[in-house]
């Protein structure tokens, strides 16, 4: 009903189950996809999205003190994460951007895992098919292609499960995610396009590159598609499980939208405060979406204090493990580069290590260096 | 369990940064820091950052004073760590990853800012990075290809060996000493020196060959630190070429202070120095009897309209600025060199000088002309606000048409103020005084002002510009006069 299968501007309104004021909003079609969650469940989401956020919180600050060269945090889109990887099934793969830590945290990475690429210990964190997502994306809207050829697979398989990919509102002006929505559409894939449009690309507000909004586009490639609250975790959960039922039962690719706000830098190496207004934060910040789901929970007094405090342990052994954990990662042994390059054995990759071998050997006994000569 | 020192060095706060400027320190020798607590603000070519404390204990050392430019992997501030590695184990980790990245490194690192493009470097920021001393930077360089023609390249330190111009590129015979681009060492010598400062084109090696040693290095260190370069040990290009790093502790003996030119106030030189000889700027002034603008001023004061915004001076004096520009479009104009055209705003950016704890800065106030007093008032009270907090946005700062400055509340009367630069007029207020003056043919204890207009005469004659300030003076000494304008 609210699909956008028609480019129609009264469809670009949000779905929202949650307000920002903490109220619960009802709403005809989305009501019955969380009929199921309790207040437990409700807590469940609130204890994920104040652990993901310190872990944020805590990554920013290894960055800052030296222990991570990079890191691209997701402040602010807690709920977006939360909430539509929270719907997955564990057969379910994700295919994700550099930015979805919260994501991969749902799907059970080990916290000293997450923080490997990001020290610069490797080159992917962890085993993709241990927790069936795949390596942290660097290069813009590529994950999507992965995404959907994995959805094809999936279709070959006959298997039910599905596909889903998490990208932002820059990502969709790639030819590649555009490409993906071909295949995705023409093939019918079960594969789910999760946009966090987080309204800035680096430096570049979205609607430099989107007149209308996003989600407007996938109708385009035949492909319905839905605009959530991005800070709601509820409406997050709602219409990913509907993507996810529908991708399960032969009805193809879901594009959404969901709307939220990055609250930081793009990634620490970066100062927003260049390029946008202090007061566009103040509004974001207003629509916070723990601060929203803590007002629901207390609303329905489902946040004593041992529910908060606990939730707060929870966030602070986390926090403690993650930094444990970075610190204490030993550095990785110089050969170490030729580990992954080729699943299978290769002549001329050895070739390269064995002079490597020799290069690094020769520092051992200076004497002999012609050997770094040699690989000069 | 003894205390236990801890350096914090300071990373790479961005993506290949070499440097940071600390600009502020949030603690003392002697405090009592928590994991993650806030120390410094921390300066990159990309952002001012803040830095939290790797470690919880008490602040032992600083070692840097707030202003100096520190060199990434360099020490910056000391911890007594109570019982040894409580957390943050890798205390060493911090420095050494630093200083492994460093080693991965191309010899001169520049930073390449991820999403500003690479050309950032022509842009202004950077500018004020310390130079970096040349000559390592070329023993450096990593060889090219070793090419025959190569072979015949003087080099300086290697001993003489006869060229062989003509040998086969991948002749096995090639002496190994053959001249090459740098020094012979090792990496990890190399290294050594780097982070000593030590030019290895001016060390003779006494290893094999003429390989310079680790010993070597040292040695060299020991013979430039008794040449000169007092106290600091450690004698990078920063500390050469920041003399003025830490003025707070200048001694006492010490007869100047030089503060390297940078930040805000490198941008207001710009600026004035470029519209000062730019534009021919013509001022004029006018003293006004204001008294029955203040007197409308307090009964503002007691209307319930305007009951929760405080009404200056300011905000009367922008909105007869506004209401005489109207008649006066000519001082809301631009000379647009480039394109050889002058053009006339049809929209008031008004811009208000605003001293804020980062420098001169003028916001302007957006299609100030839509605005009633009211309005005005609650602008220039964001506007100011939003200043002080040091938290202006770049959009602020840009696309002014015209400029106000008040320098009445510090008690001036009467400037020459220089253009903002891009703008045909600003607008000096001086401070309100009692002084006798005439009125109504006798002398009378009255409050008056004094305005002061510098305009661009490029766009503005002397009548425009005089009958401009005229407007403002009759709207501020008889304020029912705006009837007759509007």
């Amino acid at each position: 009903m609210l699909l956008n299968n028609e480019a129609d501007a009264a469809q670009d309104e949000l779905v929202q189950l949650i307000a920002p004021n903490g109220e619960r909003r009802h709403h005809p079609v989305y009501d019955r996809w969380v009929a199921d969650v309790d207040g437990e469940a409700l807590q469940a989401l609130y204890r994920d999205m104040v652990v993901i956020r310190r872990i944020d919180a805590e990554a920013t600050a290894l960055q800052r003190q030296g222990e991570l060269a990079l890191w691209p945090p997701f402040l602010g889109q807690e709920a977006a994460q939360i909430g539509s990887a929270r719907a997955l099934r564990e057969d379910d793969f994700v295919f994700s951007s550099y930015r979805e830590s919260g994501v991969a945290y749902c799907r059970g990475v080990d916290l000293t895992d997450l923080m490997r690429v990001w020290r610069g210990n490797a080159s992917a964190g962890w085993d993709p098919f241990a927790i069936n997502m795949a390596p942290t994306q660097v290069i813009i809207g590529a994950q999507t292609l992965h995404a959907t050829g994995y959805a094809m697979g999936i279709l070959h398989d006959g298997a039910d499960s599905v596909a889903v990919t998490y990208f932002g509102d820059g990502a969709t002006s790639q030819g590649d995610v555009n490409e993906a929505m071909v295949f995705a559409a023409s093939y019918q894939a079960p594969v789910i396009f999760f946009c966090q449009n987080n309204q800035w690309a680096i430096s570049e507000p979205v609607r430099l590159q989107a007149h209308v909004p996003i989600a407007r586009r996938a109708p385009g490639f035949g492909i319905p598609s839905v605009r959530v609250d991005g800070n709601d975790v509820l409406a997050c959960l709602a219409v990913t499980r509907e993507a996810l039922d529908r991708a399960r039962t032969g009805g193809g690719p879901t594009f959404i939208e969901a709307v939220t706000y990055r609250m930081g830098p793009h990634t620490t190496a970066d100062d927003p405060t260049r390029y946008r207004d202090a007061n566009e934060l103040e509004d974001w910040a207003a629509k916070d979406p723990i601060a929203r789901l803590a007002g629901l929970l207390d609303a329905e007094g489902l946040l004593p204090a041992e529910v908060s405090d606990s939730v707060q342990a929870s966030a602070d052994d986390v926090a403690a493990r993650l930094r444990e954990g970075c610190i204490s990662m030993p550095e990785p042994a110089a050969q170490d580069v030729f580990k992954h390059v080729y699943s299978e054995p290769n002549s001329w990759l050895e070739r390269q290590q064995d002079q490597y071998e020799r290069y690094l050997a020769s520092f051992e006994s200076p004497v002999s260096d012609s050997s770094e000569e040699a690989s000069r | 369990m003894a205390p236990v020192i801890k350096e914090f060095r300071l990373p790479d706060l961005g993506e290949g940064l070499t440097e940071s400027e600390i600009v502020a320190w949030h603690v003392a020798v002697g405090d009592t820091v928590e994991l993650n607590q806030v120390i410094a603000d921390v300066e990159t070519a990309k952002a001012v950052v803040e830095l939290p404390s790797p470690y919880a204990g008490v602040v032992a050392k600083l070692h840097e004073q707030p202003g100096t430019v520190v060199e990434v992997g360099s020490p910056i501030v000391s911890f007594d760590v109570p019982g040894g590695d409580s957390g943050g184990g890798s205390g060493a980790g911090a420095g050494k990853a630093t200083a492994d990245d460093d080693d991965a490194q191309p010899a001169k690192r520049e930073p390449n800012l991820v999403g500003y493009g690479a050309a950032l470097e022509k842009s202004d920021r950077p500018a004020r990075r310390a130079r970096r001393s040349e000559t390592p930077v070329t023993a450096e360089t990593p060889a090219p290809a070793e090419t025959p023609g190569l072979a015949a390249t003087p080099v300086p330190v290697v001993s003489s060996v006869t060229a062989v111009p003509s040998a086969p590129a991948d002749e096995p015979s090639v002496p190994a000493e053959a001249p090459r681009e740098r020094p012979r060492s090792t990496p990890p010598v190399r290294k050594l020196a780097r982070d000593l400062g030590i030019d290895l084109t001016q060390v003779n090696g006494t290893g094999p060959q003429g390989l310079i040693t680790r010993e070597d290095v040292l040695a060299a260190q020991e013979g430039a630190a008794h040449e000169g370069a007092a106290g600091k040990g450690h004698a990078t290009p920063e500390a050469v070429s920041q003399p003025g790093g830490a003025p707070a502790s200048s001694a006492a003996g010490e007869r100047e202070t030089r503060t390297p030119i940078k930040g805000v106030r490198k941008h207001t030189a710009a600026a004035m120095v470029a519209s000062a000889f730019t534009a021919p700027h013509v001022t004029e002034f006018l003293t006004v009897d204001v008294t029955a603008s203040m007197e409308l001023l307090a009964r503002l004061k007691t209307s319930r309209a305007f009951a929760d915004v405080r009404i200056t001076p300011l905000a009367l004096v922008a909105k007869a600025l506004c209401i005489a520009l109207d008649r006066n479009p000519t001082l809301n104009s631009r000379w647009d060199e480039a394109a050889q055209e002058i053009v006339q705003h049809h929209y008031v950016n008004l811009g208000i000088a605003a001293a804020t704890p980062r420098g001169l800065m003028v916001p302007n106030i957006k299609d100030a002309q839509t605005l009633g007093l009211r309005g005005l008032a609650d602008a220039l009270k964001n506007l100011t606000e939003t200043a002080r907090a040091g938290k202006t946005s770049p959009a602020d700062l840009s696309g002014g048409t015209i400029s106000i400055t008040n320098v009445g509340v510090f008690g001036i009367d009467a400037g020459t103020p220089i253009l903002n630069p891009g703008e045909a007029a600003i607008l000096a207020m001086g401070s309100v005084r009692k002084m006798p003056w005439e009125y109504k043919d006798e002398i009378a204890l009255r409050q008056v002002m004094t305005l002061s207009l510098s305009f661009d005469h490029r766009l503005v004659d002397g009548e425009q510009g005089s009958r401009f300030l005229a407007d403002i003076g009759t709207i501020l000494q008889d304020p029912g006069m705006v009837l007759t304008m509007v």
